[in-house]
């Protein structure tokens, strides 16, 4: 099972804020964003057009990067911390 | 405040006092000759409209871990003595403070370089995000200017 994380405006578009797959012992970011296209195309979309980071085990990924039983991988939308 | 310098690096719901970060930075080294302080608050107007409540949420252990990165880098490559970052999440007042850095050096010329520079990075690299509440609703903000 891998976690999934959704911060900021993506909790309302995936519609919630955390799930659990089970994708097997490896997957990739890129084959993660196929399946998402099909439960949650917005997202799915956002990946490939890489308008959102996405992280495993709180490292940036790449679309190649690998995912494995047990990782976290969140989805994060453009950061705005700090004060403008 | 106990909690002053525990660590360099927090993200917390509380607030903190300006005065006692400085005061705990100077105690780092007797060499310190200049400190620059990055404060931000919570702004009432954004594109033209009242704001009548601000929220940052953040990414547990990622957030922490990139402001570290960033307090390291900073210290290597602007050659300060020390940096110290403390970034507030939750329901923020209009007036009350966001994010505080701390830059200490020998010179007054790279902690200013170092503070400018950690504050624009913090802001593109870290992940916490803000929300905004007019009368319009909630938006989170996503422009970084």
């Amino acid at each position: 099972m891998i976690t999934l994380k959704y911060f900021a405006s993506l909790k309302s578009i995936a519609g919630k804020e955390e799930e659990q797959l089970d994708l097997g012992n490896e997957t990739t970011v890129q084959k993660l964003s196929e399946i998402l296209a099909k439960t949650t195309p917005q997202i799915g979309e956002m990946i490939q057009g890489k308008k959102i980071l996405v992280s495993v085990n709180q490292d940036v990924a790449t679309l190649d990067t690998v995912i494995h039983d047990g990782d976290e991988v969140a989805f994060l939308p453009p950061f705005s911390g700090g004060s403008q | 405040m106990s909690s002053v310098m525990e660590s360099k690096v927090r993200i917390q719901r509380e607030d903190f006092s300006v005065t006692d970060e400085i005061e705990a930075m100077k105690k780092v080294s007797r060499n310190i000759g200049g400190i620059v302080v990055f404060l931000g608050t919570g702004r009432e107007m954004s594109k033209g409209q009242n704001i009548t409540k601000l929220s940052f949420e953040h990414y547990p252990k990622m957030a922490e871990k990139k402001l570290e990165e960033l307090r390291l880098k900073a210290i290597d490559d602007y050659k300060i003595i020390d940096m110290s970052i403390i970034h507030r999440i939750g329901e923020i007042d209009i007036g009350e403070n966001i994010v505080l850095i701390v830059a200490a050096g020998e010179h007054r010329k790279e902690a200013f370089s170092a503070c400018e520079w950690a504050i624009t990075e913090l802001k593109r690299t870290t992940p916490i995000w803000k929300s905004e509440t007019t009368s319009t609703g909630e938006v989170w903000v996503q422009d970084t200017p």
